[in-house]
């Protein structure tokens, strides 16, 4: 028998490499988080890679000590999904930001939550571009003002998580780069998930963009304007636990109200159903501060994966062309004997 | 080659060296398909053989319009034949646009079949003629066969009771059954052909071989008033062993999955569908039983990147496209550069710049290909000569991917994707095995340790236990692979990168010539699909006791270590290319010599006639 393998702790997913993010930066917290949820889910630094495009969040398989590609701007997840092809045993991670994912990239994001390769993808939304020192970004919200838009930004942002429900991905979820305390678990849930992964992570930028989440992620202010959804309970939240999401009578839309006031029961709380994509749809759209962050695995519904479906094609035509040769090939069809 | 002349009908055939006909028609004619089964019946009679299929871009374009003509050209012979012909001998040209496009090119005195059921009022305005080209003796200089073969073949299918749109599209094989009558072709091997293609469909099956049989019947029972003899070409002294037909779309898969075999790993193909290069992907596809997986990707980009990933996770990435693709791809072969990750990267080349001219043949995309990329990028350049090259070209490049750990370009083009030539089929069991072995000792690793006569890095994979490291576009410590910005790191990384290119020349073949001496008045230097135009025309001026010599390179970048001594070694160079003088700069800039272009940029193969011109006129002879 085997001896049974070390068990190992968030340290030593940790590279001697400097870290070279900005001091402060919510990068960090990630890090931290995901060196965490490794231990915690007992990955192997040998079977784990992590694969990054371009731009700050992309920085990070340096600071991984399993294996690690630092590709180009965009692309990531089409590298991952050739690694994940070759070797379905790996344990695949793409680390993207808003603009490598949804601007340069966006493309091959669809493709692979489309297509569903068993990967996790961690989407570092910032809402401004940093490496490149500040422009507006495709979730920069109407009115940023930045290098490249002086007056203030003009086009509608984009809502990562819609596009990754529009785009057909089966697990999604959202979290905050400081809430250490639910991030190694939500990733422990992405890993679990067969099929594509999809985490966005609010991810605060101190340089260019301080505090652009700082209404709902303040200590102060988290209580009553984030809301942590859990599959089976009520999507209750506030300080006192009072308020609640209902689906607002005769309406296809959802409310906030208060448990007991209005003649409101904890039986018109919503409870969250994350293989809703219904439900889903209503909870990734909810605009703040109307609405509280909704933060948790809001969808959850597998489907079969992309490289066992490959798998089984492969499977499928060595079974019936069994003895197949290339020379039976080169042979195949009109030959002729020249002598 | 005086083929056709207007004799007295016998049943006595007369011998030929070689005789080229060309198929000409609406693109839903079905003339590809006419072409290619008279291709099989030809090879199969022993005859060498080459061939061109010229069709537009759009599958479908307006009937009887000039820009929906579709051809096939093949020349065949019983000596040895290296292209699809200058001039067609015989030209069926199923309407009048079919005609207007192509009478130019039938030599003087050649013979053209016409089918007068398409040639009405309303084709002659479509292709642009005022009146009708058979009635106005502007086709004198001609042998004309007017045919309505449209009326032959629903006569001909008439008891199959099919729709009339059906039975029309039986004509191609009564086409088809006159050709093989006036050449003595079998029509055996097209009826098994027939039977298997319209399995499902045994009424189609049999309709269309009617049509064929009626096709023939007709040339065999004199209903030709004697216009027109049968020709007999004889066999060609091949050399000895077994034979098919390849196209070069063919050879490249076949050559890949041998190199897959050769270096034990799996191939993984990324790729994205363009003209001209998309049979690679479809050949691959149904191979999936020799490991090949191939991955349609949704863009150039995706269909490269997932190609590195698959060699960064063990497999022989290879990806496939033309030039606009290979554009796209740039970005990413840098990063394959710069990890020295393995990969081949196919480019069969068509006529650009931008979209071009997608289904017309080029060869510019050398300068993209040795040239092309951000920074200092070195890559190794290959180039197949003819559809059968490509094979051994594939297995090439994947040797070199493989064990120099860089991405390997291999050049081949619309003509030789989609020509076909007879193939000796090699020996498998001859090929030089080159197995791979991945690092997987952990003392002293780093993932930029080198071979230090190849350079090659070495190839960790993940899931090794212990070599966990990270790689990435941005720079290398040479001693560490960690991320470095150190300006003497960096000189020294570029300067290993092309050394180790560069070092390649040791690892290829000597040039030497295909005819001639090496040394002398005149080479002609060619690259990739001019091979045979070249090869011809070098013979015949040989012939003709002129001193000159054929080189003609495979190895594109970098070049053969004596290249530059064999070049020097001739009074005059001439490179004739279907660009504007790509590989010419690359001979000037490398050896600074002479040399002066022949530059063809129509779309169309050199002819045989362009170069000998040229040659006659360097030598001033």
């Amino acid at each position: 028998m085997n001896e049974p393998l070390p068990k190992l702790l968030p340290k030593d997913f940790a590279t001697d490499q400097e870290v070279r993010w900005c001091p402060g930066c919510g990068d960090y917290a990630i890090l931290r988080g995901v060196q965490k949820a490794l231990a915690d889910i007992g990955a192997r630094p040998e079977t784990t890679v992590f694969i990054s495009g371009i731009g700050c969040s992309s920085r990070f398989p340096y600071y991984m000590a399993t294996y690690g590609f630092h590709t180009i701007h965009g692309r990531a997840p089409s590298f991952a999904t050739g690694i994940k092809l070759v070797n379905p045993k790996l344990d695949v991670w793409i680390v993207t930001g808003d603009g490598d994912g949804l601007s340069i990239g966006g493309n091959h994001l669809l493709h692979v939550l489309r297509r569903n390769v068993d990967v996790q993808i961690l989407l570092f939304n910032n809402e401004i571009y940093g490496l490149t020192k500040g422009q507006y970004s495709p979730t920069s919200k109407i009115g940023t003002r930045s290098p490249s838009t002086p007056m203030g930004s003009v086009d509608a942002p984009l809502s990562p998580c819609s596009f990754a429900l529009g785009a057909g991905a089966r697990f999604i979820a959202r979290s905050i780069d400081t809430a250490q305390k639910q991030l190694p678990d939500l990733l422990a849930r992405a890993h679990a998930h067969k099929g594509a992964s999809f985490v966005e992570i609010y991810q605060n930028c101190i340089v260019y963009n301080d505090g652009v989440f700082e209404a709902f992620t303040d200590k102060a202010l988290a209580a009553d304007s984030q809301i942590w959804v859990e599959h089976g309970k009520p999507m209750l939240y506030g300080k006192d636990g009072k308020k609640g999401l209902r689906l607002k009578p005769g309406t296809l839309e959802l409310e906030v109200v208060a448990v007991g006031e209005n003649g409101v029961s904890p039986s018109d709380i919503l409870v969250h159903d994350e293989t809703n994509k219904t439900l889903a749809h209503l909870l990734i759209n909810l605009e703040r501060p109307k609405f509280p962050a909704v933060l948790g695995v809001i969808y959850c519904n597998p489907a079969a994966e992309y490289e066992e479906a490959v798998e089984a094609q492969m499977e499928a035509a060595r079974t019936a062309k069994s003895g197949a040769s290339l020379e039976k090939v080169l042979k195949s069809g009109r030959t002729w004997v020249v002598e | 080659m005086n083929v056709i002349a207007a004799v007295p009908h016998d049943r006595e055939m007369r011998e030929l060296e070689s005789v080229v006909v060309r198929f000409a028609g609406d693109s839903g004619d079905g003339m590809q398909l006419t072409g290619s089964q008279f291709t099989v019946a030809t090879a199969l009679e022993g005859s060498d053989l080459a061939t061109f299929p010229d069709f537009p871009a759009e599958i479908r374009a307006p009937v009887g319009t000039t820009y929906g003509v579709s051809a096939f050209q093949i020349n065949f012979g019983s000596s040895r034949v290296l292209t699809a012909g200058d001039a067609p001998d015989v030209l069926v040209a199923m309407n009048p646009a079919a005609l207007k496009v192509n009478i130019g090119d039938l030599r003087a005195g050649g013979l053209l079949v016409v089918d007068t059921g398409s040639f009405n009022e309303r084709n002659f305005q479509k292709a642009g003629y005022e009146a009708n080209p058979l009635t106005d003796n502007s086709l004198a200089a001609y042998q004309v066969l007017s045919i309505d073969m449209s009326a032959m073949t629903l006569e001909a299918v008439k008891s199959f009771e099919l729709s009339q749109k059906e039975a029309l599209r039986c004509k191609n094989m009564w086409t088809l059954g006159l050709t093989l009558w006036m050449f003595g072709r079998p029509r055996q091997p097209i009826v098994e052909w027939l039977k298997a293609k319209f399995a499902k469909r045994p009424d189609i099956a049999e309709a269309n071989i009617a049509a064929l049989n009626a096709g023939h019947a007709y040339g065999e029972t004199a209903e030709l008033s004697g216009q027109v003899k049968r020709y007999a070409i004889g066999k060609a002294s091949l050399e000895p062993g077994l034979y098919r037909t390849v196209t070069g779309g063919q050879a490249l898969a076949w050559g890949l999955v041998a190199a897959s075999e050769l270096a034990k790993l799996p191939i993984f193909f990324g790729s994205y569908p363009i003209t001209p290069a998309s049979p690679v992907l479809h050949h691959l596809a149904s191979m999936k039983e020799f490991g090949v997986m191939t991955f349609q990707a949704e863009d150039e980009i995706a269909a490269i990147c997932s190609a590195i990933g698959a060699s960064y996770a063990g497999a022989l990435g290879v990806t496939s496209s033309s030039g606009p693709g290979i554009a796209l791809k740039g970005e990413a072969i840098g990063l394959a550069i710069a990890t020295e990750l393995p990969l081949v990267i196919l480019n069969t080349q068509r006529a650009g710049p931008s979209t071009g001219l997608p289904t017309k043949t080029e060869q510019s995309d050398l300068y993209q290909a040795v040239y092309g990329r951000n920074g200092d990028a070195p890559m190794p350049v290959l180039a197949a000569a003819t559809p059968a090259d490509c094979f051994n070209m594939a297995i090439e490049a994947a040797r070199l991917a493989v064990k120099y750990m860089t991405p390997v370009m291999l050049l081949s083009d619309g003509y030789i994707a989609n020509a076909a030539e007879p193939w000796k089929l090699p020996d498998l069991k001859s090929l030089k095995p080159f197995p791979v072995t991945f690092r997987t000792e952990k003392e002293g690793f780093h993932p930029f340790l080198r071979d230090p006569k190849t350079l090659a890095r070495v190839w960790a994979v993940p899931g090794t236990p212990g070599l966990q490291h990270r790689i990435g576009g941005i720079e290398r410590n040479y001693d560490s692979g960690h991320i470095s910005y150190d300006a003497a790191n960096h000189q020294r990384m570029t300067e290993t990168r092309r050394n180790k290119v560069l070092g390649i020349a040791n690892d290829i073949p000597l040039q030497t010539t295909e005819s001639g001496n090496s040394s002398g008045k005149l080479a002609v230097v060619g690259w990739g699909s001019t091979y045979g135009a070249i090869e011809q025309a070098v013979r015949r001026a040989r012939k003709d006791g002129l001193d000159v010599s054929h080189i003609h390179l495979r190895y594109i970048w970098p070049l053969p270590r004596n290249l530059g001594e064999l070049l020097r070694g001739f009074e005059k160079v001439i490179v004739p290319e279907m660009n504007t003088g790509q590989l010419l700069t690359v001979l000037r800039s490398e050896y600074l010599v002479p040399a002066q272009g022949l530059n063809k940029i129509s779309g169309q193969p050199f002819k045989i006639a362009d170069i000998l011109a040229a040659i006659h006129q360097t030598l001033g002879a």
